[in-house]
């Protein structure tokens, strides 16, 4: 019964997690692309800008409200789930958080007089409040990232008999895996959501390759996208290096490796079997995990079998799940080039194989956030704060948590349902299609 | 040197004050959603609405202050509350989660009657809903019933620390509370006088119902709480002001002088938080877990303070700029008043 419950609490979190991140990020990266519509629009003049602008920002208003109260089902469920987890990291993790609370403050209000205050602003003053609230966005994920980032990278405090003493805050906001996951999360918005939006501008330009409204769309959402799909590589490199020192046992999950050697494989694909500790149908790079993990050809990587199998986190899912991260991490790099050299020759949208490319590409990038977050959680377990508190131990005593699971999943299935249907029937279905402008 | 957990809980208080006069009066909206009636019901509708939407979202966040606040600096009282009173937080929170998508989909969505009407329906269902069982969770920190170890069979942990006459009548406070705080708030935002005549008659009522379910909640609290309410040194000054503010609130509605009633209720609305937060001084959960006990280490707080105090000088001139373009009676709509226009 008390597993059972174990499950149902991690499933709740996991749901609720993966759900706000959707939103969380849209909400990052959607009001960088309203404000470059605008800013065009106020250099150019040109009707397609201001149209989109005012689209994008009607997303953005749907989305981040659903954010926004699905970000504080996540503060509250902290507790509510995790309450000897909370009571102990509460004053560890509570400053950024509380910067967090302050910089999501600045986004709900910049957003409120951005959205309503189309007709009352001066130009600048408006453009002003879609700059806030874009950098309130990046700000708060950053903020809130660091607060992640402690769980698997714990430090500013010492345990005596049982209790977290000598609490330095700053310790623990800038602990070791803070920068990387910061980088990798922004971003993973940009290239994720940047995609994502040009993707849908793809197939209606597949459909219309003059459309002006269209191109444009299609531009600032590559530009949001793409460079940092380009960078995101060398971010996830980094990322690796930091988890490989302070979490071996998630890096080794994550890349199917068993034994503990020297110039240890990087495996690409495979499926783990955690029964015979091997990961077949894997390609394999002799020395390319060692140098990955510590730049060195003859570094030995521990394995698996040399941590005691309790502490094992589930190997197969978080191998898999990194596998998929990384493959789409690198298509989209890829996109980055090929969309670099079209540019170059001024043929971004005449090559049909692009356009479908990247209309393809639509979800990749939400698929690998959902992904890499999989990794991040999962490749923790059995721990809540990495070596310091198992999440058993964290889990709250109510019984019957299969309630509160059921009920959030069922409100959340409802609320992507009419997310979606909205936004095809407020944002995409009436945009213009024609080419008169 | 004020001690730092009286502080820091001064500054609780008061994020939880901005939460009620503003978070508040945005559920009381809700309410009056819910309940608008007569031949302006299509327009009061329309009003709420209007007044709701550029700000609840920068409203909504004061609570998530509070509770940044709560698990940072009084950790162990976060961990309490959220595991003994799992279940009301729970439908606070699907109610925040259905309010504000509501909203959205209501304002963002097709024109298309039935969808207004269903998420209409859900909007002020969910904020009537909500503050009932934030008032429920005051009460029941309040009445002293929460266990102090889960021990025990799911109910008597559970549910019935909760579930007493006392709590729910607090819930019910709150509800009547923040609908008599809109509907004082609402006379302002009216476009007409048929509509103001509307909100003041609703003012007036839920301002009267305020008071008997005051009453009520005094009556059924127990004898310490009372005592606290009642006796203590601050009580009887206290309890003149609140008294006086709401006669005052009265009066002002009465002679439809609706700013000087808005700052009336307002007051009023701070005084009986303030009163609660005395009466419940030094406890964070009645009668077992202090503020004291409940802190985090000194640093931490001195440090949350710090953070608190530099937040507030970025966030008070936005706010403030939030405020004054979208006050009451500055908010035509853009569209029906292109004069404003660039």
């Amino acid at each position: 019964m008390g597993d059972l419950n174990l499950l149902y609490a991690r499933w709740q979190m996991g749901l609720s997690l993966a759900f706000h991140i959707v939103f969380a990020v849209i909400g990052m990266a959607m009001p960088v692309m309203m404000v470059a519509a605008e800013v065009a629009w106020l250099r150019t003049g040109r009707p397609e800008y201001i149209d989109l602008a005012q689209r994008w920002a009607r997303g953005t208003a749907i989305l981040f409200a659903v954010g926004a109260v699905s970000g504080t089902v996540l503060s509250f469920e902290l507790g509510l789930l995790w309450p000897a987890f909370m009571e102990a990291a509460g004053p560890l993790i509570g400053m950024p958080f509380s910067l967090e609370g302050f910089a999501f403050f600045l986004e709900a209000i910049f957003l409120g007089i951005y959205l309503y205050g189309w007709q009352k602003l001066s130009p600048a003053a408006h453009v002003f409040a879609g700059v806030v609230v874009s950098l309130g966005g990046a700000l708060s994920g950053a903020f809130v990232v660091t607060a992640n980032a402690w769980m698997n990278t714990p430090a500013g405090f010492r345990i005596e008999n049982g209790q977290f003493v000598d609490i330095d805050p700053f310790a623990a906001m800038f602990n070791p895996a803070a920068g990387t996951q910061v980088v990798h999360m922004l971003l993973a918005a940009y290239a994720a959501v940047g995609v994502g939006v040009a993707g849908i501008h793809a197939r209606l330009l597949l459909r219309d390759r003059q459309s002006p409204f269209h191109r444009r769309a299609f531009v600032i959402a590559l530009l949001v996208g793409l460079p940092a799909s380009l960078l995101q590589p060398l971010s996830g490199d980094w990322a690796g290096r930091v988890v490989a020192r302070s979490q071996p046992a998630k890096f080794a999950a994550l890349e199917g490796h068993f034994e503990t050697e020297s110039y240890a494989p990087l495996r690409i694909g495979g499926i783990p079997d955690t029964e015979t500790g091997q990961t077949p149908y894997a390609i394999e790079i002799p020395g390319g995990l060692s140098l990955l993990a510590h730049g060195d050809l003859a570094a030995p990587v521990t394995g698996l079998n040399d941590i005691p199998r309790e502490l094992w986190p589930p190997v197969t899912a978080v191998h898999i799940a990194f596998q998929v991260m990384v493959a789409i991490g690198m298509w989209l790099a890829f996109l980055a080039i090929w969309a670099a050299v079209l540019w170059w020759r001024k043929r971004l949208f005449e090559s049909s194989a692009f356009l479908k490319a990247v209309f393809w590409s639509t979800p990749l990038g939400f698929i690998a956030i959902e992904a890499g977050w999989t990794v991040t959680e999962l490749g923790r377990q059995p721990w809540i704060i990495q070596g310091v508190m198992r999440t058993s131990e964290a889990v709250t005593p109510m019984p019957g948590l299969v309630v509160p699971f059921v009920l959030f999943t069922l409100l959340y299935v409802g609320l992507a349902a009419v997310v979606i249907m909205l936004i095809r029937r407020t944002v995409l279905e009436t945009a213009p299609t024609g080419r008169a402008q | 040197m004020i001690d730092a957990v009286v502080l820091l809980s001064v500054v609780l208080v008061l994020s939880l004050t901005a939460y009620a006069l503003l978070g508040g009066a945005d559920y009381g909206g809700g309410l009056w959603d819910l309940l608008a009636s007569g031949p302006t019901a299509v327009r009061q509708r329309a009003t709420i609405a209007h007044a709701i939407g550029p700000v609840w979202e920068a409203n909504h966040v004061w609570l998530i202050v509070a509770i940044v606040i709560v698990f940072t600096g009084f950790p162990r009282a976060f961990a309490e509350v959220s595991t003994y009173l799992h279940v009301p937080l729970l439908l606070v929170l699907i109610g925040i989660v259905l309010r504000g998508s509501a909203f959205v989909f209501r304002a963002y969505g097709p024109d298309d009657p039935r969808h207004e009407r269903l998420w209409s329906r859900v909007f002020a269902m969910a904020s009537t809903a909500t503050p009932f069982f934030l008032g429920v969770i005051v009460g029941a920190l309040t009445e002293g019933r929460l266990p102090a170890s889960p021990q025990g069979s799911f109910t008597s942990v559970y549910l019935t620390p909760w579930l007493t006459p006392f709590s729910l009548s607090v819930g019910l406070f709150a509800l009547v509370l923040f609908g008599y705080l809109a509907a004082v708030y609402l006379t302002l935002e009216a476009h007409d006088a048929h509509e103001r005549a509307a909100f003041r008659l609703r003012a007036l009522l839920s301002g009267a119902a305020a008071g008997v379910v005051a009453a009520l909640v005094l009556l059924l609290a127990a004898s310490d709480v009372r005592g606290a309410l009642i006796a203590s040194a601050w009580a009887v000054p206290l309890h003149v002001a609140t008294g006086a503010s709401a006669l005052a609130a009265f009066a002002f509605l009465w002679v439809e002088r609706y700013e000087l009633a808005r700052l009336a209720a307002a007051t009023q609305v701070v005084l009986i938080l303030w009163g609660w937060a005395l009466a419940q001084y030094p406890y964070a959960i009645r009668p077992h877990l202090t503020l004291t006990d409940a802190a985090a280490p000194v640093n931490v707080q001195v440090l949350l303070l710090q953070i608190l105090g530099v937040g507030a000088v970025v966030l008070v001139p936005s706010l403030l700029y939030l405020f004054g373009i979208f006050g009451p009676r500055g908010n035509q709509d853009p569209n029906e008043n292109p004069s404003i226009s660039h």
